[in-house]
C-alpha cells in the first residue's frame, strides 16, 4: 500500500450515515450500483466480458487449450482461475508478485464456479488420462472502486457464458462449438457498517467496515461459496438473513448475465 | 533541458493562481508553440531557439512580462501561504507525514503543531488517518514541503467529511470575489473549508453535506464548458428543502471559514453560450469510457 | 521474425500493391484515442488501434516506492508494460516476461527524454500500460496511450510522443504492420517521435533491410507519427474543452 489512507472522519461519516440507513452515494443499504456487462470485448479470447459495477471495472477473458488431465481426475478437463490486481487499477497497488488480495479474489471466484458446476468439466475431456481442455479464466481488474469479488465473478460468468471451444483451431474437431454452461453462480458481498449491513460496498465503505461477507448462490437454490473477510464479525442470524438477500440479488443479476447486457 | 520554471516559483507567495477570463480560454497542449512576442517564458512553458512552447496541458495566459500556461489537471503544486487539507499517513518521533495530494508527503514538525508536543509523544496528538488543515510555509529545492498548523482556521478536523476535486478547479469553486462558494454556503447551510489542494472539508447536516458533495462533483467535472454557475444555481434551487427546513439548516451553520484564496476566485461564465441540457447524469454514464 | 505455429505464408501484398487488409503501403489502421478514462489515476487514456486495445494510467509525481530508487535531483519515471493473459492467441502466462521488461525499459527511457523530471526531485512518475487485446504494434499503441495519459496528468514535457512501426512486407516498406505482416514480414521498426524537435526517442528494429529501405522507413514512420500526433491532440482537446459527461457517455 503506497498511500490513499482513508481519513478517519470520512469513515465516521460513512458509519453515521449507515446508522440512519443511508449511504454516501445516496443508495439504499440493499441496493447495488449500476451494472453494465459487455460480452465479447476481447477478440483474442475464446470468451470475454468487460464489467462495470459503479466505478469498479473488471475485464475477464477465457482461453481454452488442449492439455493433460490431472492424474486423480483422468476423465475431466482442467479449470484455472487467476485474478490480477494490476497497479493501473488503484493508487494503492504496487507492481510485484500477486498480493494476498488478488489471490483471495481468484480463489473465491474459483470456488463458486467449481461448486456451482458452472462448466461441465467431464465434457472437456478429450482422451481419458491423456488429453483434455484446460480452461483458463483470467480476471484483469482495471479500476478498483470496491467490491472486486462480485464484479470479478460477474465478469467470469459472463465470459464463460459466451465462450467458444476452439476445437477446429487445435485440430480436435471439425468445428468450434459453444462452451456448455450449466449453473451460473452469482456472488453477493456485504459489509457491516455498525448495525447496518450494506450490499455492494464501495472502496471507502470497505475501508470503514467492520467485516465483509460474500455469499455465492446458484439458480438451483444452493449456496455455492462463502467468504468472510476483513476485520469484524457476523452472527449466525446475520448470515441467515444475508443468504436470503443474496438469493434475491443473485436472481436479478443472473438474469443480466443470461441476457448478456446490463 | 531548457525550461521556464521550477516548482514553487510559479507565482508569488500568497496570491491565488492567475485565471484567464472567459474570453481568454485557449487550450494549449505540451509541445505547442505559443504566441509570445517579447514575453519571457513563465510557468508551464519552455523556450528553445527563441521560440516558446507549452510544457503542460492548460490555458494560454499572456501576462506581461511573462507568457504562461495555467494547468487544468494534475497534482497539487504547493505554494507558500496556501491553506490545504491533509491526511496523516505516518507518525514519527518528532513529526507527522501528511498526504496533501502534492507530489511529496509534507512533514509537519511537532514544533509546528498548536500543542506542546514532546519527542516521542506525537502519536498522542495525531494518528494515521486523522484529517488536518495546515498552511504551506516554505519549499526547498529538493521539493520538501514545510507546513504549519499554527494559525487561524488551522488544526485537526473532528467531524464532517472531505470531498476531493482537481486542484485546478478550486478557483471555479470559489468564484469571482467568492461568489460561487457564498452561494453554496447560503443555499445549503453547510460549513465549508477549501483546501487549495482540492480537498474540501464539508460539515453540517447530512442533507447539506450530500448537496455540497453533489455540487463539488459538478464543479470538478464540468471541464471548460461554460454555464457552470447557472447549473449549480439551478441544482441548489431544485434541491432546496421547504422554507422551514432551509431556515433550520442555515441556523446550524457556523460562521463560514474564509480561506486566503476565497476572494481571488475565477471569473464566472459571463458572455459565454447558454448552458447545456445535460444535468444530473447517472452514475453509469459518468463512469463509462467505452462506447 | 516470430512465425510460431505458422502453416503457410499468406499473400501479404496484392499485385495492385494492396496489403492483406486492403490498406495502401502508407496507410495507418483506424485509431481511436480517449483521454481521462480512469477516475482513480492522475491521468489515463485508452487507445483502440486496429485490433489493439490498450489502456494506460499515470500516477504521480508521487512518493517513490521502493525508496532506494529515489533520485535527489529529478523524478524517476517507472514504466510497466504488461499484456493480459487473454490478449494474444496463445494464452500468455500472467506476469512480466523478458519481452515486457525490455519494452517497459525503452518506453520509460523515451519518456525520460521529454519529461521535465527535474521539476519534481525525489518523486516517481509511474506509467502503467495494459494491453487488453493485441494485434502487432502494442508498444507503439501503449506509448501513445501513456503519452496522452501523461498530458492528462498535467506532467510537464517537451511534447506528446506519437509512435508507429514501419516494416518490410513482401519486399515493400509498409506503415503500421498488423499481425500477419509482423509474423511473416521481413522487418519491423517501431519508433516514437518528438514532433517539436523532429527527433526519435524510441527506435528499435528486428529483421533486415537495406540502407536505402531503412532511410525510406524513417521518412514513412515520421510521416505516420505526425498523423497520430493530431489524433492525440484531438483526444486531449475533446477531454478538456467540453463536458466529459457528454463525451464519455456510451
Amino acid at each position: 500500500m503506497t498511500e490513499e489512507v482513508t481519513t478517519e472522519i470520512l469513515q465516521t461519516h460513512i458509519l453515521d450515515l449507515a446508522a440512519d440507513g443511508k449511504r454516501l452515494d445516496g443508495r439504499a443499504p440493499d441496493e447495488y450500483r449500476a451494472l453494465s456487462l459487455e460480452p465479447g470485448y476481447v477478440v483474442t479470447a475464446d470468451g470475454s466480458a468487460l464489467v462495470r459495477l459503479g466505478e469498479t471495472m473488471v475485464l475477464a477473458g477465457v482461453k481454452l487449450e488442449p492439455g493433460k488431465p490431472f492424474a486423480d481426475t483422468p476423465n475431466a478437463g482442467v479449470l484455472t482461475t487467476n485474478a490480477e490486481l494490476i497497479p493501473l487499477s488503484s493508487p494503492t497497488f504496487e507492481p510485484g508478485p500477486p498480493q494476498p488480495g488478488a489471490i483471495e479474489v481468484s480463489r473465491v471466484v474459483d470456488r463458486a464456479i467449481r461448486a456451482a458446476e458452472t462448466i461441465d468439466l467431464a465434457g472437456l475431456c478429450i482422451t481419458p488420462a491423456e488429453k483434455c481442455w484446460t480452461c483458463y479464466v483470467d480476471i484483469h481488474v482495471l479500476a478498483h472502486a470496491g467490491n472486486l469479488i462480485d464484479a470479478a465473478l460477474l465478469a467470469a460468468a459472463t465470459a464463460l457464458s459466451h465462450a467458444t471451444v476452439p476445437a477446429k483451431r487445435f485440430g480436435i474437431a471439425e468445428a468450434d462449438y459453444p462452451l456448455k454452461v450449466h449453473h451460473l453462480p452469482i456472488e453477493c458481498t456485504f459489509v457491516r457498517l455498525g448495525d447496518t449491513i450494506v450490499v455492494d460496498p464501495t472502496f471507502d465503505e470497505e475501508r470503514a467496515s467492520q467485516g465483509r461477507l460474500t455469499i455465492a448462490t446458484d439458480e438451483a437454490g444452493r449456496v455455492v461459496a462463502m467468504q468472510k473477510g476483513l476485520i469484524g464479525a457476523f452472527s449466525p442470524d446475520d448470515v441467515r438473513s444475508l443468504v436470503r438477500r443474496a438469493f434475491v440479488h443473485g436472481d436479478r443479476l443472473r438474469a443480466s448475465v443470461r441476457g448478456g447486457g446490463a | 533541458m531548457p525550461r521556464g520554471h521550477r516548482p514553487g516559483h510559479r507565482t508569488g507567495g500568497g496570491e491565488a493562481h492567475p485565471s484567464p477570463s472567459a474570453r481568454e480560454r485557449v487550450l494549449v497542449l505540451p509541445g505547442e508553440e505559443l504566441e509570445a512576442r517579447g514575453l519571457k517564458p513563465g510557468p508551464g512553458t519552455y523556450r528553445v531557439g527563441g521560440k516558446v512552447y507549452a510544457s503542460i496541458l492548460g490555458l494560454y495566459l499572456p501576462r506581461p512580462p511573462l507568457v504562461q500556461v495555467v494547468p487544468l489537471s494534475g497534482r497539487y503544486i504547493p505554494k507558500p501561504g496556501d491553506t490545504v487539507v491533509g491526511t496523516v499517513t505516518d507518525v514519527q518521533n518528532t513529526f507527522w507525514l501528511l498526504d496533501i495530494g502534492a507530489p511529496r508527503w509534507a512533514p509537519l514538525h511537532m514544533t509546528g503543531a498548536p500543542w506542546k508536543v514532546d519527542v516521542g509523544e506525537t502519536e498522542r496528538f495525531l494518528r494515521v488517518g486523522d484529517a488536518v488543515v495546515v498552511r504551506v510555509e516554505n519549499l526547498d529545492a529538493t521539493g520538501r514541503i514545510g507546513v504549519t498548523m499554527q494559525g487561524e482556521g488551522l488544526g485537526k478536523l473532528e467531524a464532517g467529511t472531505i470531498v476531493r476535486i482537481t486542484p485546478a478547479r478550486v478557483p471555479r469553486l470559489v468564484g469571482r470575489g467568492g461568489s460561487m462558494i457564498q452561494t453554496i454556503r447560503q443555499r445549503t447551510g453547510a460549513e465549508i473549508a477549501i483546501g487549495q489542494n482540492g480537498r474540501i472539508w464539508v460539515g453540517g447536516t447530512e442533507e447539506a453535506v450530500r448537496r455540497v458533495s453533489e455540487v463539488l462533483r459538478m464543479i470538478g467535472e464540468s471541464g471548460q464548458r461554460p454555464g457552470l454557475t447557472e447549473r449549480v444555481a439551478r441544482y441548489l434551487v431544485a434541491t432546496t428543502p421547504t422554507a422551514h427546513e432551509a431556515a433550520e439548516g442555515e441556523g446550524e451553520g457556523e460562521s463560514p471559514r474564509q480561506g486566503p484564496a476565497e476572494t481571488n476566485g475565477e471569473d464566472g461564465d459571463e458572455g459565454d453560450e447558454a448552458p447545456g441540457p445535460e444535468n444530473g447524469k447517472s452514475e453509469e454514464e459518468r463512469t463509462s469510457w467505452e462506447t | 521474425m516470430g512465425n510460431i505455429g505458422a502453416k503457410e505464408v499468406p499473400v501479404l501484398l496484392s499485385p495492385e500493391g494492396l496489403r492483406i487488409d486492403g490498406r495502401k503501403l502508407d496507410e495507418l489502421r483506424p485509431i481511436e484515442i480517449r483521454a481521462g478514462v480512469l477516475r482513480q489515476a492522475d491521468g489515463s487514456a485508452f487507445v483502440e488501434w486496429g485490433q489493439n486495445k490498450v489502456m494506460a494510467a499515470v500516477y504521480g509525481p508521487r512518493e517513490v516506492h521502493p525508496r532506494h530508487l529515489q533520485q535527489n535531483n529529478k523524478a524517476v519515471i517507472q514504466c510497466r508494460y504488461n499484456m493480459a493473459a487473454f490478449s494474444v492467441d496463445e494464452r500468455k502466462r500472467p506476469g512480466l516476461d523478458r519481452r515486457s521488461q525490455e519494452i517497459s525499459k525503452v518506453i520509460a527511457e523515451a519518456f525520460e527524454s521529454v519529461v521535465f523530471a527535474e521539476e519534481f526531485p525525489r518523486t516517481s512518475i509511474d506509467v502503467y500500460i495494459e494491453v487488453l487485446q493485441a494485434n502487432a504494434g502494442t508498444r507503439c499503441a501503449g506509448l501513445v496511450a501513456a503519452s496522452v495519459a501523461l498530458a492528462d496528468a498535467g506532467i510537464p514535457m517537451v511534447d506528446l510522443l506519437p509512435a508507429v512501426a514501419v516494416g518490410k512486407v513482401a519486399g515493400a516498406i509498409a506503415l503500421d504492420l498488423k499481425k500477419e505482416e509482423d509474423n511473416f514480414g521481413e522487418a519491423d521498426l517501431p519508433m516514437a517521435l518528438v514532433p517539436q524537435s523532429g527527433r526519435l526517442v524510441l527506435l528499435q528494429m528486428e529483421g533486415h533491410m537495406t540502407e536505402e529501405e531503412l532511410s525510406r522507413s524513417l521518412d514513412l514512420g515520421v510521416a505516420g507519427c505526425r498523423v497520430i500526433y493530431e489524433k492525440m491532440k484531438a483526444a486531449l482537446r475533446e477531454r478538456y474543452s467540453v463536458e466529459p459527461v457528454a463525451t464519455e457517455a456510451a
